[in-house]
């Protein structure tokens, strides 16, 4: 028997469906996961490393992090962190079963991207 | 020869034999992190900015010592099992998809090691 071709994941971006809130998000909390994990915690442990190296090492870091490089990924690291947890109480109310019809999934995922937004700005603003 | 119907013994455990151990742990250390971020955005807040001796005596303090080593440990675990639903996903190839299995956690085990002994460092002075 000849299997049947089907598309693989992900297909719901691409030409099979009309881009949606609901699945963006979905997709971008994933991927704001994959930076936090490459670029986000090794920047964490990168800095006490630094901290932990003396001065000389802590006052090299500082350098870096002031450069245009280590600004961006500072601003990318604070969004992506803001939004995947406020997404992630989002999945987390979802895993109850609640909050699951249509409306609710779009009025919150609203209400996280606004979050997103003011929590990185408040957080940016207090660092930069 | 087992009496137990094949149904009873596969609820709950699926093909993996492993049940929903994956699933529960990653949101277990999700609930975790959002204690332990939110103590980190107090770090941020408290640090940004702060010089050497300040931010090592912030570290040196038992409580931070103790949030941090818990935030390190928790975010490469919750990290780890994000990565390799990621990986089951997409990466369509047998031996691509075990390589890239293994480097995540080896390198989520790596992170921890790194950060927590560079907070005893701090900590404990040395």
């Amino acid at each position: 028997m000849k299997a049947k071709q089907r598309p693989l994941s992900p297909f719901m971006i691409g030409p099979y469906y009309k881009p949606q809130l609901t699945s963006l998000m979905s997709i971008t909390h994933r991927a704001t996961g994959v930076f936090l994990s490459v670029i986000g915690a090794p920047l964490l442990i990168w800095w006490l490393v630094a901290l932990g190296g003396g001065p000389e090492t802590y006052a090299a870091l500082a350098g870096c992090m002031g450069g245009l490089l280590g600004k961006l990924a500072l601003i990318a690291t604070v969004f992506c962190l803001s939004f995947h947890m406020l997404n992630g109480i989002r999945h987390l109310v979802w895993d109850t079963g609640k909050a699951l019809d249509i409306e609710t999934a779009y009025r919150a995922g609203w209400l996280v991207l606004i979050g997103t937004v003011v929590l990185s700005i408040v957080l940016l603003g207090v660092m930069l | 020869m087992s009496m137990m119907n094949p149904l009873a013994k596969a609820r709950g455990r699926g093909s993996a034999k492993s049940g929903v151990h994956h699933w529960y742990a990653q949101r277990a250390s999700a609930l975790l992190l959002l204690v332990l971020i939110a103590w980190l955005i107090y770090a941020m807040i408290t640090l940004s900015g702060a010089d050497y001796s300040t931010a090592k005596s912030f570290i040196a303090q038992p409580v931070n010592a103790a949030f941090l080593i818990l935030l390190i440990v928790t975010m490469f675990y919750h990290a780890m099992l994000g990565l390799q639903v990621v990986i089951e996903d997409y990466v369509h190839h047998p031996v691509l998809e075990v390589v890239f299995y293994f480097f995540t956690r080896a390198g989520a085990f790596f992170g921890m090691a790194l950060g927590i002994i560079h907070v005893l460092k701090l900590a404990l002075g040395a």
